[in-house]
C-alpha cells in the first residue's frame, strides 16, 4: 500500500513539477494543484494504516494514525481556498490581457537593459546644456 | 496569564469577521479594527513583561496535553516579535486610514488587514509546526488579497508570481511536515526537539536543509528571494510597509526558532546558512543600487539586511542570535517607517520614480526629515538604531572567527548608505529629471494627510526610542538568545515533566 502511495506522490511531484514550469497560467495553477496533491499524499503515507479510528469500534492497536488525515484535510481546504483565489487572477489577468501567459516584468526589462540609465544621463546633459546659460543654480544641482 | 495568550489570534479574527459584517458603515469598521489591535498592542506588552519575568507560557487548546492538542507558547523571542509587530500593525492602520486610497475605496480591506494580523499573531505564538503552516497560510492568503487590491495589471502579474512562489513553498512546508512526521511522530516543537536526537546525523542535516529553504522562501534568503522586489512595490502603500516590515521578518523568526530548536546540537548547516547570508546582503544591495524606483530600492535593501538576521542565526552563540533579534526588531521598525514615507513621497510627487521626482527638501520637508533618520539608521550610522545590531553583529563574528562574513557585512552597509543616498539625492535634492504629466497632489506644511504624517511621525519616534533603549532592549534580546540556545525551559514549560523522557 505505501509503495503504491509513495510512487503515486512521486507522478504526481513529477508531472506538478513539469506543468509549473510552463508559461500559461491555467498549466501552471493544475501544476500546482497536482503539487499539493502529491504533498497530501507524502502526508497520509507519514502514518500508520490500520481501520478507522472510531472510538469503541475495535482494538486500539489496530487502528491507523488519524492526525495526518487531520492534517491531510486542512491542507486540502487551505489549498482549494487558494486554487480558487488563483484561478480569480488568472481570470482578471486573461480579461486585462486576453493573453494566458506569465507577463515579463517590464521595470525590470528596463533596468536589465539599462535603458532609465542612458535616459537619465541623457537628460542630465540636456539639462546641463540648456540650464547653463540662464540659471547656473539648476545646472549645478543637475550634475 | 495564560488566558492571554491566543487572544492576539482571536480577537483579529473575531474583529474580521465583524467588519465584513458591518461593511457599510466605514466608521464601524475602523473604530472596531483600531480597538482591536491597540488591544491585542497591549495583551503583547503584557505578556512581554510576564514571560521576561517568569519565563515561557503554555496554552493548551481545549485542555489536551502537549505532544497531542493545539499548543501555543510565548518565550521571550515571540513575545519581542509579538510586541513590535502589533504595534507596526497598529501604525500602519492609522495611516491606511489617512490615506486615500486602498482603505476608502475597499470594503473588505479592514477585514483582510485584521487576517493578516491574525495570521502575524498565529505565527509567533504556535508551539507546533503544523499550526505554523496553517498561521502561514491565513497571513499569505491575506497578502495575496491585499497585494493585488485593485486588480491593477502590475498588480495581478507580480501578485501572480509572488502567489505561486508562496503556494510552492507551502507544498514544500507540507512535504517537510510529512516526512518530519513519519520520522519521529510528532510536529510538536518541543516534542521533536527531544526526539529528533534519535534520528541519524544525516536525515537531520537533511531536515535542517530542507526547512532552511522552506522559511528562506519567506524570508527573501539569496537565491529564493526574486519574487520580493516584484511584488511588493505593486502594492497600496500601507500594504507594502506592512509586508516589508512583518512578512520576512516572520520567514526570519520560523528559521531562528527552527534552527535552534529541532536541532540544538549537531545538523545545523552553518556553512550555508553563512554563504547564503553573504550572498543575500550582497546580491540585496546590488539590486538595489541598479534600481531606480524608491520602493523596489527599499525593497532590494529588505533581502539584503535578511542577511544580516541570518548572518546572527549563523553564528549560533549568544551573541550573534541577540544581535540577530536586535536587528529583527530595528529593522521591522525602520523598513516600515522607510516605505511609509515611499508612500508619503508618491502622495507629494505623484510617482516613486527618482527620474519624475526631485526637489522635495523644498516641497516637504517635513517627509524629508522622516525619510533621512530611518534611512541613516537601516545603514548603521553610529547613534541610531541600526548601529547597535551591526556593532553586536561584528563583534559575534570576530568572536566566531568568521571573518569574511564581517567583511561583507561591513562593505553592504557602506552600500545600503549609497543606495539610501541615491533616493536622498533623486528625489529630495535634484530637479526632477522628468516631471510627471498627471495632476500632483497639493500638499501642505506637512506634505500629506495629518494621519498619514501621524502615523510615520509614530514610527519615525519609535525608531529612536529603539536606539535611546538599546542597553535594556539589547539585553532583553541577549536573555532570549540564551534561552533560544539552551532551549530546555521551553521544552518544560510546553511538555511538563515528560522532558528528557524521549531525547537522547
Amino acid at each position: 500500500m505505501t509503495i503504491t502511495l509513495a510512487f503515486a506522490a512521486a507522478a504526481l511531484f513529477s508531472i506538478g513539477t513539469y506543468l509549473i514550469l510552463q508559461r500559461k497560467l491555467s498549466r501552471i495553477i493544475i501544476g500546482l494543484a497536482l503539487l499539493s496533491h502529491g504533498a497530501n499524499v507524502l502526508l497520509m503515507t507519514s502514518g500508520r494504516d490500520g481501520i478507522a479510528p472510531l472510538i469503541d469500534s475495535g482494538d486500539i492497536t489496530d487502528f491507523s494514525d488519524p492526525l495526518p488525515q487531520a492534517m491531510a484535510l486542512t491542507t486540502i481546504v487551505i489549498t482549494f481556498g487558494v486554487t480558487a483565489l488563483l484561478l480569480a487572477l488568472a481570470y482578471r489577468s486573461w480579461l486585462l490581457t486576453h493573453d494566458d501567459e506569465v507577463e515579463d516584468d517590464v521595470t525590470d526589462r528596463a533596468v536589465g537593459r539599462g535603458g532609465w540609465t542612458d535616459k537619465e544621463v541623457d537628460d542630465e546633459l540636456t539639462a546641463e546644456a540648456t540650464a547653463l546659460p540662464d540659471e547656473s543654480g539648476t545646472g549645478e544641482a543637475a550634475t | 496569564m495564560n488566558q492571554l495568550i491566543p487572544l492576539p489570534i482571536v480577537l483579529p479574527l473575531l474583529g474580521a469577521a465583524l467588519s465584513a459584517l458591518t461593511g457599510r458603515w466605514k466608521w464601524v469598521q475602523r473604530a472596531l479594527s483600531l480597538s482591536i489591535l491597540t488591544i491585542t498592542s497591549a495583551i503583547s506588552v503584557a505578556l512581554l513583561i510576564e514571560v521576561d519575568r517568569h519565563g515561557p507560557l503554555v496554552m493548551n487548546a481545549g485542555d489536551w496535553e502537549a505532544p497531542i492538542g493545539i499548543t501555543l507558547v510565548v518565550d521571550r523571542l515571540s513575545a519581542i516579535m509579538l510586541c513590535v509587530g502589533s504595534l507596526m500593525l497598529l501604525t500602519v492602520l492609522i495611516y491606511a486610514i489617512g490615506q486615500p486610497g486602498a482603505e476608502r475605496h475597499h470594503v473588505g480591506f479592514q477585514s483582510v488587514y485584521m487576517i493578516l494580523a491574525a495570521g502575524v499573531a498565529g505565527a509567533f505564538l504556535t508551539g507546533d509546526l503544523f499550526n505554523m503552516f496553517v498561521s502561514f497560510e491565513m497571513m499569505l492568503t491575506a497578502s495575496y488579497v491585499l497585494l493585488t487590491l485593485g486588480g491593477r495589471r502590475e498588480q495581478i502579474r507580480s501578485g501572480m508570481t509572488y502567489v505561486v512562489i508562496s503556494l510552492l513553498a507551502s507544498t514544500l512546508f507540507i512535504t517537510a511536515l510529512a516526512l518530519l512526521y513519519s520520522s519521529t511522530g510528532t510536529v510538536n516543537m518541543a516534542d521533536l526537539s527531544n526526539k529528533i536526537g534519535e534520528l541519524p546525523l544525516g536525515l537531520r542535516q537533511a531536515f535542517a536543509v530542507l526547512l532552511v529553504v522552506v522559511f528562506g522562501v519567506k524570508a527573501g534568503l539569496f537565491p529564493l528571494f526574486s519574487w520580493l522586489p516584484d511584488s511588493y512595490p505593486t502594492a497600496p502603500g500601507p500594504v507594502t510597509a506592512v509586508f516589508a516590515g512583518l512578512l520576512t521578518k516572520v520567514g526570519v523568526y520560523a528559521l531562528i526558532r527552527s534552527q535552534t530548536l529541532l536541532f540544538p546540537d549537531g545538523g545545523r548547516p552553518t556553512g550555508l546558512l553563512l554563504t547564503a547570508a553573504a550572498l543575500t546582503m550582497v546580491i540585496g544591495i546590488l539590486g538595489a543600487i541598479a534600481q531606480d524606483d524608491v520602493k523596489r530600492i527599499l525593497s532590494f535593501n529588505i533581502v539584503s539586511h535578511i542577511g544580516y538576521m541570518v548572518m546572527g542565526l549563523a553564528l549560533f552563540s549568544v551573541a550573534g542570535l541577540a544581535a540577530a533579534i536586535f536587528y529583527a526588531v530595528h529593522h521591522i521598525v525602520a523598513m516600515t517607517t522607510l516605505f511609509l514615507v515611499g508612500g508619503l513621497i508618491e502622495h507629494v510627487g505623484g510617482s516613486s520614480r527618482m527620474t519624475q521626482l526631485g526637489n522635495m527638501v523644498k516641497s516637504a520637508p517635513v517627509v524629508a526629515v522622516l525619510f533621512l533618520v530611518p534611512a541613516l539608521s537601516l545603514s548603521g550610522i553610529p547613534p541610531l538604531s541600526g548601529f547597535v545590531p551591526k556593532f553586536a553583529l561584528v563583534e559575534a563574528g570576530f568572536a566566531g572567527r568568521q571573518y569574511v562574513v564581517v567583511a561583507v557585512s561591513l562593505l553592504v552597509s557602506l552600500l545600503t548608505l549609497f543606495s539610501v543616498m541615491k533616493i536622498w539625492i533623486g528625489v529630495f535634492w535634484n530637479p526632477a529629471i522628468d516631471p510627471p504629466s498627471g495632476p500632483v497632489h497639493t500638499v501642505g506644511r506637512l506634505g500629506g494627510p495629518p494621519l498619514m504624517v501621524g502615523a510615520t511621525a509614530i514610527l519615525f519616534v519609535l525608531g529612536l526610542a529603539v536606539a535611546i533603549a538599546a542597553g535594556p532592549l539589547y539585553g532583553l534580546c541577549e536573555r532570549a538568545a540564551t534561552d533560544l540556545l539552551s532551549p530546555d525551559g521551553y521544552i518544560r514549560a510546553v511538555l511538563g515533566t515528560m522532558v528528557g523522557s524521549g531525547g537522547s
